[in-house]
């Protein structure tokens, strides 16, 4: 690394977008799974009845819910016109022999079975595929989240829009599901910024301050 | 409805039956019978000027006739019915429909009450009123509910199938109810679904509530034609607007102000139930308005969580009753999702913490070009 250090550059990696959305969906996570577990195993926090601690906490938990869906779809839309680190190949490398190859590096890296750290601009193979996944599960929670929103006005436009997720599933089915998917995301919030950590130490590449600003250093010109 | 038998079925109903005399006889003043008429239009969501019209249709001739069919049931929508504490107007409002057969409450027996409903189905085709209590079973050709030798479900096919319309009382003869339940080994299902071509009015609930019943059929009366349903064929009025909303404890769900165990001092004050598996959030009825047994009371107002009884399959999918969450299938029966999460989250962090461990004492890595894989 160090002889190498000369030919470092910066390459913006990450646009404006992406790194918002980043944040947003932090933030919006965060917010809707602590006002979450409170609306799904509340304490009595009123003293009086004319208290307001859960009208609150769910306005709270809807206007988040907001939040992180316009992030999510905005996010979903940068990714057919950002710059290649954030487009949607990135999130599908199963779908090439050389992405496939790449997974298996990494997760070889993962699991001590190879000593080869690989150095990738943009998302690792594997981590792109985790996001696949993981935008796959926000999609499952923003749906079951508004769907059970649109209860409050069972004849109005939201209930139209999703009732038909009520012939399909059943009402607690849509409950459970949107307990469970929120305990994945913890779990996923937990790797995640564990692999950050790691791979900021490992590749010595900045990972971890390239989602506050944007720029990573590259060996090399592309 | 035993009214049925008090104005003398046989001797031509037509002549011997009108509403102010029967009013009259039940000691109900007209100033009663209007104050009945407001309440229904009310209950329907209809406006004042539409009481005039709905107390001369209840006084009009017009009288159509009923079957009232019962299957998988437990008679409880009978009950429901039968046990009000006085004659009400609502009762007598059933008068004037002219119940031809109902194995509870009518004097014919056997074959006599076989001919009864054949000869109403035969003569007013397309004309009669059918109400069902119950389930229809379908598996194996419908032989585990059998009447006069015949199945529940060629009873059903028949009856609705030639009926003006059909109204379901109770969860059962709606959605299937409790027989459904699984592993439904009966193949019970709801009229709908048994006789898919029949116009069929879902008043479920567990018991069905009698007023319901009662406005859904002054709406025919008045109307002519049956009121505006939901997605899942149950009136509007009286199924449109979610318990939760009209709940008379919903000022402590939104305080934060929860009963946490039975008789304790939340309890007895009156608290939401919300903690104690109460339904009330996802479930459509009227019952915080109309309630039971002439508005006395229903179950939240009592002290007990909805059950979700007017939901289709609301024992498989409502339990268990006293907790907000389904069980997981494949963890223990006490094993919430919240707590399989919990257990997951925790493992996650453990698991990268020795992850973090390992790596930490690793410091060997390849820096050759040819780690530098990625997907550049």
């Amino acid at each position: 690394m160090k002889q190498n250090q000369e030919c470092l550059h910066e390459t913006y990696v990450w646009e404006v977008p992406v790194r918002v959305t980043h944040w947003v969906n932090v933030l919006s996570i965060a917010t809707l799974s602590v006002t979450g577990i409170f609306i799904g195993s509340p304490v009595t926090l009123g003293l009086t009845a004319s208290a307001y601690v859960m009208g609150w906490i769910r306005f709270i938990h809807f206007v988040a819910g907001y939040l992180f869906a316009i992030s999510v779809v905005s996010r979903i839309y940068w990714s057919f016109v950002s710059n290649r680190y954030a487009g949607w190949r990135e999130f599908v490398p199963f779908l090439s022999a050389e992405g496939r190859r790449n997974m298996w590096r990494m997760f070889a890296y993962y699991t001590f079975m190879s000593r080869k750290v690989p150095h990738p601009i943009g998302h690792n193979a594997l981590a792109g595929a985790t996001y696949l996944l993981v935008f796959l599960l926000y999609l499952v929670m923003i749906l079951t989240g508004f769907t059970l929103y649109s209860e409050h006005a069972p004849h109005g436009p939201l209930h139209a829009l999703l009732g038909w997720m009520f012939a399909h599933f059943s009402n607690q089915g849509i409950r459970q599901t949107h307990h469970l998917i929120m305990w994945f995301l913890i779990g996923f919030a937990i790797h995640h910024i564990y692999s950050a950590w790691l791979m900021d130490v490992k590749e010595r590449g900045g990972v971890i301050s390239s989602i506050f600003g944007g720029y990573k250093p590259v060996q090399g010109r592309e | 409805m035993e009214k049925g038998g008090s104005k003398g079925k046989g001797e031509n109903p037509e002549q011997c039956f009108d509403v102010p005399r029967a009013l009259a006889e039940r000691g109900i003043t007209r100033r009663d019978f209007m104050k009945f008429c407001t309440a229904m239009s009310a209950a329907l969501a209809l406006p004042m000027t539409l009481v005039p019209r709905i107390a001369a249709a209840l006084e009009s001739d017009a009288r159509p006739s009923i079957i009232w069919l019962e299957f998988q049931s437990c008679t409880g929508d009978t009950e429901a019915l039968l046990r009000a504490a006085n004659p009400t107007v609502g009762e007598i409002i059933l008068d004037v429909l002219s119940i031809d057969y109902a194995e509870t409450i009518m004097a014919a027996a056997g074959h006599q009450a076989e001919e009864a409903r054949a000869k109403t189905v035969k003569e007013s085709r397309g004309k009669y009123i059918a109400i069902v209590e119950g389930a229809v079973p379908m598996k194996d050709g419908g032989i585990y509910c059998c009447i006069g030798g015949r199945s529940a479900l060629d009873i059903v096919r028949e009856v609705c199938g030639g009926a003006l319309a059909t109204i379901t009382v109770g969860t059962c003869a709606s959605y299937g109810g409790i027989p459904a339940a699984a592993p439904n080994p009966t193949g019970a299902v709801g009229v709908k679904e048994a006789v898919p071509g029949a116009t069929v009015i879902n008043l479920p609930g567990c018991p069905v509530n009698t007023d319901n019943l009662v406005a859904t059929v002054v709406h025919f009366l008045t109307f002519g034609k049956l009121p505006a349903v939901d997605g899942k064929g149950r009136p509007l009025f009286a199924y449109g607007k979610r318990i939760h909303d009209n709940c008379e404890r919903r000022p402590h769900f939104d305080a934060g102000q929860y009963v946490e165990s039975w008789g304790s001092e939340a309890h007895r004050s009156g608290h939401c139930l919300y903690k104690m598996g109460c339904k009330g959030p996802e479930t459509f009825h009227n019952c915080p308005v109309q309630r039971y047994n002439e508005k006395t009371s229903w179950p939240v107002g009592s002290g007990h969580g909805c059950a979700g009884c007017s939901e289709p399959q609301f024992w498989d999918t409502m339990t268990p009753f006293y907790r907000r969450l389904p069980n997981v299938p494949g963890f223990g029966i006490e094993t919430t999702a919240d707590k399989i999460g919990t257990g997951l989250a925790v493992a996650t962090a453990a698991a990268f913490a020795a992850h973090g461990v390992v790596s930490g004492f690793r410091h060997k890595d390849d820096e050759s070009k040819d780690g530098k894989g990625g997907n550049q």
